[in-house]
């Protein structure tokens, strides 16, 4: 079984909300980013998403904008990522999933990037830009060397492409909770759970919702109905506050189990 | 004859949908809706009925006989798209997809732009057919097509500032996709080159494929013959596969895109994506890019605005492996020159960006010698660009 539905049969039998992070890679720079994903592992985040940068992140909002360009200004790429995951694997828990638009990866070669994915420990990979029906080889040659290949699906995803999503994908699905691009938002899309029923009616895989998720309640609420949460902008808010300061591990791993005490709430409740 | 690309919208191994899961609905709606209207005869009537009284086509071919006796070798015929209404053949693609948005039922138009010039069309079009228009423009675009900005305003455009980048064209794509997919429910976007995912490189195509219509009889009845070769400058390449079109077929014909080779062929200082670019993905679609070794786009520059992006159209890369078109890049002093030359032979000043196809044309003139007939596309007018030339005339003079 692979790690990230070992993490996933785990979640599930804790009766709790799994909690996946989104971090970029090199944000503020490789050294506390690494320390930064660390702390994530500790505060008790159950899978680690790893964002390359790249020049052009058309999906994403000003928040994660501005993350890349702070790493690419720290001097990350694709190449540092991979470099950074391998030095960080050892000592953390979690699943590792890299995050990247499509041509950091062809640029590497994707044999080449599946290769080295593999070799720094990498469980998944979710390539932004590069839709089912372009992903097919790429799926096979990561499959070749055990890393997952996680497919989005959105609001405005046909049922016939989520059963084609269902069934080339693997680890987990990961929904997009409404239209537009990344960032945090006060409230849960109201159309979450229906896509959420949607992708259950094709598929065992867990499930895990992104996009505008910033609270314990917003975790509490999308695990009502899915396997887990994914937090994003709000998370590299809280790196980019944090700027230079000499608490900014403590602030992350803060935020981070106010998070998961939403989750650790339901358990008590569930056992009470 | 038609020459579409594959189902998935390859040509040949360049083009594709490299979209995020949110677009990919959204956009073959757009090729459903798009297929539906290419073989309606009412969309074509009322388009032509467009494009003939509103725009002003046919646009003529004129003989250049100052500028050919100048450059002392081939005859110089200009296609004149400068004459088009709002001055570029960006308004053939404008009201095309105009038309059809109105047809999906879409009122809220997006568009990007770099020299102002698609933004312009798009802003005219959308006035005409009632239609809420927003343009996304480069905050450096801005400051040098400053009088386009105030046309657009005019127009009833909202103009949006994108500061994020290299301040330029790519990034106003991305801001403008950015709005697209969270809007995309009553929100058609624009796109104003055989840029991005499929079908828009081949609706684009076929939207500007009326300039070479026109250009080959039009030649043909000036001449008896054909041109010995087509020059245009090449962007993102709408213009240039406009006037390629029709003339595909006739192999003796050469094909030649001009890039903006801007200061020189060195990393971030020019804009010809087939002198120093690679295969790789941008904005939806798989082309030739100027990119590093990790991936990410490079800086570009050219003097001219609307030629100033990393990527081209994939048809062009794909032209450009079967051998069929052919690339050359000219600088930026190259451009100025030619753009004065013109103004003073002729009387008409280019747009900067088709300078660069007159300056080009200029030297094959000279290579070629009086048998060969060069048909250029004139693809805008040259009014926007005066403070430019102003400030780049200056410098010139200091240095």
């Amino acid at each position: 079984m692979s790690r990230l539905a070992g993490t996933f049969r785990r979640v599930k039998s804790e009766g709790r909300p799994g909690l996946v992070t989104y971090t970029t890679a090199g944000d503020p720079d490789l050294p506390r980013s690494g320390a930064i994903l660390e702390a994530l592992d500790r505060a008790g985040a159950d899978v680690l998403e790893v964002g390359v940068p790249f020049s052009d992140p058309l999906a994403d909002g000003p928040v994660i904008q501005r993350a890349t360009e702070r790493a690419l200004a720290a001097g990350s790429s694709l190449r540092a990522t991979l470099t950074l995951i391998g030095q960080v694997r050892p000592r953390i828990a979690a699943p590792i999933v890299v995050f990247s638009y499509a041509n950091p990866l062809l640029r590497m070669g994707l044999d080449a990037f599946a290769d080295e994915a593999a070799r720094a420990g990498v469980d998944g990979v979710l390539a932004l830009d590069l839709p089912i029906e372009e992903a097919g080889g790429f799926r096979d040659t990561l499959a070749a060397r055990g890393v997952d290949t996680i497919f989005l699906l959105s609001p405005t995803t046909t049922d016939a492409r989520i059963q084609k999503a269902a069934e080339l994908g693997s680890g987990f699905l990961y929904g997009i909770s409404r239209l537009g691009v990344t960032g945090a938002r006060d409230r849960v899309a109201s159309g979450a759970e229906a896509l959420v029923r949607r992708i259950r009616a094709h598929t065992a895989l867990p499930i895990a919702l992104g996009f505008g998720i910033s609270r314990p309640e917003h975790v509490a609420e999308v695990g009502a109905y899915a396997d887990a949460a994914v937090v994003g902008s709000a998370l590299v808010s809280v790196i980019a506050d944090a700027g230079s300061s000499p608490d900014l591990i403590e602030r992350v791993e803060q935020y981070v189990r106010w998070l998961r005490g939403a989750a650790e709430g339901r358990t008590q409740h569930a056992h009470a | 004859m038609r020459r579409d690309p594959d189902v998935r919208g390859y040509f040949g191994e360049f083009g594709g949908r490299y979209v995020p899961e949110t677009l990919v609905e959204p956009v073959e709606e757009l090729e459903r809706a798009y297929f539906d209207v290419r073989d309606d005869p009412a969309f074509a009537a009322e388009l032509n009925r467009l494009l003939k009284h509103y725009v002003g086509r046919p646009t003529p071919v004129y003989e250049a006989t100052r500028l050919a006796a100048e450059a002392g070798g081939a005859r110089i015929f200009l296609k004149r798209e400068d004459l088009t209404h709002t001055g570029a053949h960006k308004i053939n693609n404008a009201l095309g997809q105009a038309l059809l948005a109105a047809r999906m039922g879409k009122r809220r138009i997006v568009a990007e732009t770099g020299a102002g010039q698609h933004g312009v069309a798009s802003a005219t079009a959308c006035a005409l057919l009632g239609l809420e228009c927003h343009v996304y423009m480069g905050a450096e675009d801005m400051d040098r097509q400053a009088l386009n900005v105030f046309r657009m305003r005019l127009l009833g455009a909202d103009v949006h500032r994108v500061d994020a980048g290299s301040r330029t064209l790519k990034d106003a794509i991305n801001e403008a996709m950015r709005d697209w997919v969270t809007n995309v429910v009553d929100t058609y976007y624009l796109l104003g080159s055989v840029l991005g995912p499929h079908p828009y490189p081949l609706m684009v195509r076929e939207f500007q494929s009326v300039i070479g219509r026109e250009a080959r009889a039009q030649f043909r009845e000036l001449t008896g013959g054909l041109p010995t070769a087509i020059v245009a400058c090449v962007g993102g390449g709408s213009n240039a596969m406009g006037i390629f079109d029709a003339f595909i077929e006739d192999r003796d014909v050469r094909l030649i895109g001009v890039e903006a080779g801007g200061e020189q062929i060195i990393r971030g200082r020019h804009a010809a994506r087939f002198a120093g670019g690679s295969a790789g993905v941008l904005q939806g679609t798989r082309t030739f890019i100027l990119q590093d070794d990790d991936g990410n786009i490079e800086l570009t520059h050219s003097i001219s605005a609307g030629l100033d992006y990393a990527a081209v159209g994939p048809e062009h890369a794909w032209l450009r492996a079967l051998g069929r078109a052919e690339y050359a890049h000219v600088s930026d002093a190259e451009a100025l020159d030619a753009f004065q030359r013109l103004a003073r032979l002729e009387g008409i000043l280019p747009a900067l960006e088709s300078a660069h196809a007159i300056a080009y044309a200029s030297r094959l003139a000279r290579e070629l010698g009086p048998s060969a007939a060069l048909l250029v596309n004139l693809s805008g007018r040259g009014d926007k660009d005066v403070q430019s030339v102003e400030k780049a005339l200056a410098q010139k003079d200091r240095s």
